[in-house]
């Protein structure tokens, strides 16, 4: 894990930047293969994100929860934790704003803000239970939270059948007004596309992240841990309530990201069938970022617009959608295994110290 | 109420449902008993279940019954060329070897689909399948009543498995390949010294996991599902990893733990049929097989031992 962080703080831009377009190119092959023009489908897929009002808002609005999502996996990793629960936790975030939303009855000023923060207790929990079992019985978190992404998703859905689904439905009764984050206005001037308060709190959350990490007593300790917990320990750093605490933070953004999707965006909670996605595209979003909150943001953006373009691309040249993931999973790979990159960015790091003599 | 038969067929299927669990999860014991961590088993039985169908398809019409054992066949090939890139990235290249399991999980998610659309159409599944595995009755055996329907009548996979438990406990603890498997997994270094190429072990090891997690996954399109779509695994892959660590790494826990699982999924239908689901909710049921995975890990419900180098790229150069 420290040699993935290690790799990022050196060539920091030029790795993910070969690995995208390593990943742009497998998707290219993939798509010669099936016999699709890849030069027309990329130009569909920005076309679509860029070409009206409406589908530009809905990009952001498909950002957002990367945003999150990205934090939640890049804050533990800061820790020296995989956090690969980011799925799980942002499925609890929704239920509990869902609860939040449906059961009470409160003026706008306290209820939408008191879902959100149930969202992000409820993530922030379901986080530190992996935190804990590592800590306290020193089980791997990687395991641990992918089984809590299981559960988190039948949890969910035996909390909504149970408390929340009307009989005979499919989803949640609709959050009660005051709940909601839609931004109106907004919305209207991007011809009603969802947009919502949880953009900003995505911002917000970002630049928190790099405050609480690089500017408080805490955020170093918590980077120490991240980089030598040995050391940590020996410089009488309480190594076990770190864990917690990052695994904590982590879920906590991931909750936030899960209580907006439900409502900035939906309004109400259907069952799942699988899970939702957005924790395992916040992998790709944090390692892509070099797990640093502007980097987050970045390949948030990223991975949204090929996300939603990736509609554009079935409508302009008849690639499936599909194809999108196996881009991402390329970016991905490429990204683990920068020593593949490194044989690619080696003749251009050479030419330059060529060009400098 | 006939309990013989309703145990009977719980136990029927039981061995259904684990058929794939046992395969996937005896691939990731090759694979993590070497060293190498194997989030991917997901994603490889998704390879397997696709190509599987795909391969059945494509010669059912000339060849009938011979077809999906083609298909199996060669969904373990395309198994073992699937998990290529994930022993290229975390045996050459020193790559963090959950986050390519990851990726390669992406991958066959998208990939298959992806294929699935191409080759019928733009559908999002494969066309029901007219040849897939039917059920072998034992001779004389299955005549037996209740256990005969129990275990001596099952899909010609499910035989296969129990017969592949056996093998794996025989290779990895009875054979030459098996030990230097084994210390290359415990401690490469010393392994090294005594001469064994500790990256061919593991390039070995995780091909092997690609074509018997591979199985895993066209074991459910060629018998229960008789098709591929994007949800013909969904998350059995998972389950596979939960067994083996469940079994603590050993080839019999693995199947016990893959038995257990298998118990409650087949439970599952039958708390349905009975309407049991007024008292315990199915999503519970459901839960299982994680929440368990969690309390062994935990170390409350006995104790796990991952093999000592699991996870850790070997670096020649660290002697």
């Amino acid at each position: 894990m420290n040699r993935v962080i290690a790799v990022f703080t050196k060539e920091s831009f030029l790795v993910p930047l070969v690995a995208i377009i390593l990943g742009l190119l497998t998707g290219a092959i993939a798509m010669l293969a099936g016999g699709f023009n890849p030069i027309k489908a990329y130009m569909a897929l920005l076309e679509k994100v860029f070409g009206s009002a409406y589908n530009f808002g809905e990009t952001i609005r498909q950002i957002t929860p990367l945003i999150f999502t990205g934090l939640a996996v890049a804050f533990a990793f800061r820790t020296g934790l995989f956090n690969i629960g980011a799925e799980g936790q942002f499925i609890v975030g929704m239920i509990a704003s869902t609860a939040v939303g449906v059961s009470l009855d409160l003026p706008a000023y306290i209820h939408a803000p008191l879902a959100v923060i149930a969202g992000a207790v409820a993530g922030g929990l379901w986080g530190s239970i992996a935190g804990y079992l590592k800590a306290a019985r020193g089980v791997n978190e990687v395991i641990t939270s992918i089984m809590l992404n299981w559960v988190a998703l039948y949890l969910a859905n035996w909390v909504m059948n149970a408390f929340f689904v009307p009989a005979g439905q499919q989803r949640s009764e609709m959050i009660h007004d005051s709940a909601v984050i839609t931004i109106g206005w907004l919305s209207t001037m991007f011809d009603s596309a969802r947009l919502h308060w949880g953009t900003l709190i995505a911002v917000l959350a970002a630049i928190f992240f790099y405050v609480i990490l690089w500017k408080t007593k805490s955020g170093f300790e918590l980077r120490a841990v991240g980089l030598n917990p040995h050391a940590s320990e020996y410089a009488g750093m309480n190594v076990n309530r770190n864990v917690v605490k990052a695994m904590f933070i982590g879920g906590m953004f991931a909750g936030i990201g899960g209580a907006c999707e439900i409502l900035g965006v939906f309004h109400y909670q259907a069952i799942m069938t699988a899970q939702p996605g957005y924790g395992f595209d916040g992998i790709a979003v944090a390692l892509i970022g070099g797990n640093t909150p502007l980097g987050v943001v970045l390949g948030a953006i990223l991975f949204g617009i090929l996300s939603f373009g990736a509609a554009g691309m079935k409508f302009g040249a008849g690639v499936p959608v599909e194809l999108i993931r196996v881009v991402i999973a390329s970016v991905i790979f490429f990204v683990a295994a920068h020593g593949i990159v490194k044989i690619f960015v080696k003749p251009i790091l050479n030419k330059k110290k060529e060009g400098g003599n | 109420m006939d309990w013989g038969l309703i145990v009977s067929n719980l136990v029927h299927d039981t061995i259904v449902f684990s058929t794939a669990l046992i395969f996937a999860s005896l691939g990731g014991l090759y694979s993590e008993r070497s060293g190498v961590v194997n989030i991917a088993l997901e994603g490889m039985m998704i390879i397997g279940a696709f190509t599987g169908a795909v391969i059945t398809y494509a010669f059912q019409d000339s060849l009938g019954g011979a077809a999906p054992w083609i298909g199996f066949l060669l969904a373990g090939v395309a198994g073992a060329i699937f998990a290529l890139p994930h022993a290229v990235a975390s045996v050459t290249f020193k790559a963090d070897q959950t986050v390519s399991g990851v990726a390669l999980n992406f991958l066959a998610a998208g990939l298959s689909v992806y294929l699935t659309k191409i080759i019928f159409n733009g559908a999002g599944q494969t066309t029901t399948l007219t040849s897939v595995f039917g059920k072998w009755s034992i001779p004389g055996l299955h005549d037996i009543p209740y256990l005969g329907h129990a275990i001596f009548e099952a899909y010609p996979t499910s035989f296969l498995a129990f017969i592949m438990v056996f093998v794996t406990w025989y290779v990895i603890f009875k054979t030459p390949f098996g030990l230097r498997l084994r210390a290359v997994g415990e401690h490469p270094r010393a392994a090294d010294t005594v001469g064994i190429n500790v990256k061919k072990m593991r390039y070995t090891a995780v091909m092997i996991s690609g074509i018997l997690a591979a199985w895993g996954g066209a074991t459910i399109s060629l018998t229960t599902t008789s098709n591929f779509s994007h949800n013909t695994v969904s998350g059995q892959g998972f389950i596979a990893i939960a067994a083996l660590i469940f079994g603590k790494w050993h080839p019999a826990g693995a199947m016990g733990a893959a038995l257990f699982f298998g118990v409650a999924q087949a439970i599952k239908s039958l708390v349905q049929i009975f309407g049991l689901t007024k008292y315990v909710p199915t999503e519970f049921i459901f839960m299982l097989p994680y929440v368990l995975t969690i309390l062994v890990m935990a170390g409350l419900v006995g104790r796990s031992n991952a093999p000592a180098a699991l996870g850790k790229p070997y670096d020649t150069g660290s002697r």
